[in-house]
């Protein structure tokens, strides 16, 4: 691996820590949560697996910079600072989540944070970046978009459209595609002419970064940010991260009960590839005496998490006036 | 006040141009808006004047015109799109009501969509099927978004530069077959209002409430129509979202007669929608069936014959006036 990991520090490290522990015991709080009928919105695509590519990936950006991803966002909105507390409120159809209850848990967004949402339509979003990516040209500023997408969002006319476009008016963003290798049920090789999708880069003429491995936080946050720094001067970037989802396409999916091939895979991911084994055997490795202040981020993180239910859980249902709130600017 | 006869085209051009002046964040994206001097030549000379940054060439990509244009809206710009026809608009569609209809709501209020899409609607010259659209009611379908539909020249004027304005994504449409035609324009600025409808046309027999061409056609049937004594109150809605039926049931409680005059077809249409609201509205002012002049429920063909008997046109109003009107 190319990364000088001995320029990052013992705190960089811990907080990615932090982050990663954080989205994984978030998601599964929310596994658990769909699962006792107290989050009920039919769908719940759950980051587990993927944390160290948002986290990476994320820590990359300055604050004006910009995010956008798919529908698979919890772990986007951690990662960007976004409290977990009206988060899970989001997820609970409350008053108090990021967008009032009224986006749920694909519709997380907050415009402090420059955290543009999540989008529920495959590859919508990608339109958008382009577009947020356009006005920061136009009035000249020098911030950049992150836009991830899956790989089932490469399929589509949105990608297609979005990415020449980019390329056409030599905009701001990285588009960073985390490749699971499954679109919903439907494997890459299944649905892409060429599964190695970081070379359609060619295709639209801007720059082909690397394929990286998105389990690594580490190797993440040094493509990304190369990739930032290349898009910040110069103009568009195609990143490819390698990661695996484990909680399926969203909590109702079932076909990793019913099938042998999958549940090896997955067991394999979890056993071998493990983003928060990873950088914790890197902790480990690198600092002595580390593991009671891992253990403590484990216990602080665990609170944090039980605080955004019970946060969630006291706070109000939206209004009649709500729901009638917000369809035009009045 | 001094006034000047200006086609739609030019009054459209000119509000551009007036916005484009007042507020840089405007600017105007799509297909051959720039060194093409547009396809309707609503754009003609905008490159010249503003440049190459804020007259934006675009691939031929619909989708992400629509969805560029709603980003850079909600980053804070206020985009002008041209979507060359409506008919292309179907490739634009989720951009358009997935995306610009919904993020305000969805994102409870985060963020703006002040975003104007402009596209040319409606037949005509036989463009046949594929390319003689006319489906301004189903994106009226759609809260979150405003549908704009002027009948003339000084509307197109005042209506789009509202739009630009409002911080509500709006689809604009334009007849193709109203580009050319002339309305007295006055030189100082105005604006006309979002969701304001405007009584064209006084009469005590019967209400032809209409939008866009439909607009014509209610008034060239309302002249045929006096002069054997049928006096037509004419409403011009101009905006079908939001919709202003007000002066509608006002007129039908005075001629307790209506005729919907549309271009669009007739199945789920702009003038069932009408109808609906006005029996709720005024049952008890009903002396007549509520008739419907929409294009025939086929795709239109391309000789000139069976094209023109597909469509409608001011006789056929007449026409269901006076099945109406005895």
């Amino acid at each position: 691996m190319a990364t000088n990991t001995r320029s990052l520090d013992k705190v960089t490290l811990l907080d990615w820590y932090r982050q990663i522990v954080l989205i994984r015991q978030f998601e599964n709080r929310c596994d658990e949560l769909y699962h006792q009928k107290k989050i009920t919105g039919v769908y719940l695509h759950l980051y587990s697996g993927h944390e160290a590519v948002g986290v990476g990936a994320v820590a990359a950006l300055g604050e004006d910079d910009h995010v956008l991803t798919g529908y698979r966002d919890h772990g986007i909105a951690l990662a960007r600072g976004v409290d977990a507390k009206p988060l899970m409120a989001e997820m609970m159809g409350k008053r108090t989540g990021v967008s009032g209850g009224k986006g749920g848990s694909m519709h997380l967004a907050s415009r402090a944070h420059n955290f543009w949402g999540g989008y529920a339509i495959v590859a919508g979003h990608l339109s958008l970046a382009t577009g947020i990516a356009f006005k920061e040209r136009y009035m000249g500023t020098e911030n950049v978009v992150l836009c991830l997408m899956g790989d089932g969002a490469t399929n589509n006319g949105y990608f297609h459209e979005s990415l020449n476009l980019s390329a056409v008016w030599n905009l701001p963003v990285v588009w960073l595609i985390e490749n699971n290798f499954i679109g919903m049920g439907t494997r890459i090789e299944d649905s892409s002419g060429q599964p190695e999708l970081v070379k359609r880069a060619v295709a639209y003429g801007m720059k082909q970064g690397p394929r990286i491995d998105g389990q690594n936080v580490i190797e993440v946050h040094e493509a990304i940010s190369e990739a930032v720094a290349y898009a910040r001067k110069k103009g568009p970037v195609l990143v490819e991260a390698l990661t695996y989802r484990y909680k399926g396409h969203g909590v109702s999916d079932k076909q990793y009960d019913a099938r042998d091939d999958l549940k090896r895979e997955l067991d394999d991911w979890q056993a071998h590839k493990d983003p928060i084994n990873i950088l914790k055997d890197h902790l480990l490795a690198g600092f002595d005496g580390i593991e009671a202040e891992l253990a403590k981020i484990d216990t602080e993180v665990h609170e944090i998490v039980e605080e955004a239910v019970r946060y969630a859980e006291a706070s109000p249902v939206p209004t009649y006036e709500d729901l009638i709130r917000h369809i035009y600017v009045e | 006040m001094a006034e000047k006869n200006v086609p739609m085209r030019e009054a459209l051009r000119a509000a551009l141009i007036e916005e484009m002046e007042r507020d840089e964040t405007v600017f105007v994206m799509g297909e051959e808006v720039g060194s093409w001097q547009g396809t309707h030549r609503v754009t003609r000379g905008l490159l010249e004047m503003f440049g190459e940054r804020r007259v934006k060439d675009t691939p031929i990509s619909e989708l992400v015109i629509a969805g560029a244009a709603v980003g850079a809206a909600m980053a804070g710009l206020r985009p002008v799109a041209e979507i060359m026809t409506i008919n292309f608009a179907f490739l634009s569609i989720d951009a358009i009501i997935n995306h610009a209809a919904k993020v305000h709501y969805m994102f409870n209020g985060q963020f703006r969509v002040p975003l104007v899409i402009r596209a040319a609607s409606g037949w005509g010259n036989q463009a046949t099927a594929t390319h003689s659209h006319t489906p301004e009611p189903i994106f009226a379908h759609f809260p979150g978004l405003y549908v704009a539909c002027p009948s003339n020249a000084y509307d197109a004027k005042g209506m789009l530069k509202t739009a630009i304005r409002d911080d509500n994504p709006v689809l604009f449409t334009e007849s193709i077959a109203l580009y050319s035609k002339p309305s007295l324009i006055p030189e100082e600025e105005y604006l006309v209002p979002v969701g304001k409808s405007d009584v064209k046309r006084q009469g005590e027999h019967v209400t032809l409430v209409s939008y866009a061409r439909g607009v014509e056609w209610s008034l060239e049937a309302a002249a045929m129509l006096a002069k054997e004594g049928i006096e037509a109150e004419v409403v011009d809605l101009r905006w079908l979202r939001p919709l202003d039926l007000e002066p509608v049931f006002e007129s039908f409680k005075k001629t307790n007669r209506c005729v919907v005059v549309e271009e669009s077809l007739p199945h789920f249409s702009f003038g069932s929608e009408i109808a609906a609201q006005l029996q709720e509205a005024a049952f008890d002012y009903m002396d007549a069936p509520i008739k419907r002049v929409s294009a025939m429920d086929v795709p239109l063909p391309y000789a000139k014959e069976i094209e023109l008997m597909a469509l409608p046109n001011a006789q056929k109003v007449v026409d269901a006036v006076k099945e109406i009107v005895y």
